[in-house]
């Protein structure tokens, strides 16, 4: 059965602005809740996708001052050719264009399935300095095979801000497929070096397409 | 105007404390299993030649309890007054001094801008054995203070009111260092007390926080 309206002064429970209703601890009370602060903007999936674009304005995606920081997480992406690494680059005139001068660090620990190597080092191959290149989440790439994939995060700040560069630091795990396996965890943060607003972000592998995985977007607000 | 009881059964839905009211898969139902989400904003402090930034218990609508078991400050922007260290330190509750013991680790890696060098190190002298100075969140060096440079990234705090366990923190920090080096700092540690937190003070190492904003999220 369809409920009637209710006017707004028929609970009782005092009202909060961007405050949701919930339940208290009562069994016949209301409250009022707080929703949450990391917000689900978009998701991406990939099926042999050449590039993955997050455009603010286009198909329901927000990338500009409604969220101080922005976050993308990365679930099993996939390549299509092996060993191929998932890059990232930002635009400043809504996606026309993807080459905003960057410096960025990397680093990364790694070890072997077989157990009898590891470490943790700087890349100076994968980092970038003023470079409008796309910037490397992966030393080498990640293998595809059926069971192997990149996983992690990345944070963006304040990309409409006009005063300041923007930084942006992520975190991801990856295998890589030399003698039979490689776990590598890689490090990587800079600053796009621009202080016109950053309104959007593409990733893609450095060759080859992206043949599955998913990007969601969260803004998380303040 | 009083307001007038809705009816608790009225409603055909069964309460569940802390829920939402939401919209089962049925056209017309109701259901109540909608969470407001696990993070939650509570407070944003925004500098303006600031000496210090201060999140405390019950001042301000700061909750820095039970309340949550993790507690997260975004620190977005923050640009000093001089080229220095953003830091942080603790109070226990009924303390004053942000002084409490930390015990920490403290490394990163820079690059800078002209390719002229890179590194990945620890850091011995930004780490903390049972000291009771502010933890500088900056490695290797301090925010440049250039109109457009500035730091930007996350302290995280785990479960500040017990009264069992030390309080451990991470944190991750990128920000243009002096000289126009991009700086990715990692640090981490535990405030050696098991009294209960409910006190956080970020200034810098030396000047004010010129600008930038500090918001304190808690983690259901």
């Amino acid at each position: 059965m369809a409920i009637s309206k209710f006017n707004y002064n028929s609970f009782n429970v005092t009202p909060v602005a961007s405050k949701a209703l919930a339940f208290n601890s009562d069994a016949d009370g209301f409250t009022t809740a707080s929703g949450s602060s990391m917000i689900l903007i978009k998701t991406l999936t990939a099926s042999s996708s050449g590039t993955l674009s997050f455009v603010n304005g286009s198909s329901d995606v927000v990338l500009d001052d409604t969220y101080p920081v922005y976050k993308f997480e990365f679930i099993n992406m996939h390549p299509q050719t092996n060993d191929k690494g998932l890059q990232v680059n930002v635009s400043i005139d809504t996606g026309s264009n993807y080459n905003v001068a960057k410096t960025t660090t990397f680093f990364r620990a790694y070890h072997y399935e077989h157990g009898n190597e590891g470490g943790l080092a700087y890349q100076t191959g994968h980092d970038l300095a003023q470079g409008t290149g796309f910037q490397d989440f992966t030393e080498g790439g990640i293998s595809n095979d059926n069971d192997c994939s990149l996983s992690g995060e990345f944070f963006l700040f304040s990309p409409s801000n006009t005063t300041f560069v923007k930084h942006f630091m992520g975190k991801f795990n990856l295998i890589k497929s030399a003698a039979g396996g490689v776990s590598i965890n890689s490090f990587v943060a800079g600053y796009a070096n621009t202080t016109s607003a950053v309104d959007a972000v593409q990733f893609k592998m450095n060759a080859g397409n992206i043949d599955a995985g998913k990007i969601k977007l969260y803004g998380i607000s303040d | 105007m009083a307001i007038s009881k809705l009816n608790f059964n009225s409603l055909n839905v069964t309460p569940t404390a802390s829920k939402g009211i939401g919209f089962d898969s049925g056209a017309d139902d109701l259901d109540a299993t909608l969470s407001g989400g696990s993070m939650v904003f509570i407070k944003k402090l925004t500098a303006s030649s600031s000496g210090t930034l201060t999140f405390h218990h019950g001042t301000s609508d700061v909750i820095l309890d039970s309340t949550f078991k993790e507690y997260v400050f975004m620190l977005n922007n923050i640009h000093g007054s001089a080229v220095a260290k953003i830091s942080f330190q603790a109070n226990t509750v009924g303390a004053s001094g942000f002084n409490e013991n930390i015990t920490s680790t403290a490394f990163g890696a820079y690059h800078e801008e002209g390719d002229s060098g890179t590194t990945l190190e620890y850091e011995g002298g930004l780490d903390q054995a049972q000291g009771t100075a502010f933890q500088s969140l900056c490695a290797l060096g301090g925010i440049n203070t250039g109109n457009d440079s500035s730091g930007s990234g996350y302290l995280h705090l785990f479960n500040l009111s017990s009264t069992t366990f030390v309080k451990h923190f991470t944190s991750r920090f990128g920000f243009v260092g002096g000289g126009d080096y991009q700086t990715d700092a990692h640090i981490a540690g535990y405030c050696n007390t098991t009294a209960a937190i409910d006190g956080v003070q970020f200034k810098m190492s030396s000047g004010n926080i010129d600008a930038g904003d500090i918001t304190l999220y808690g983690i259901t």
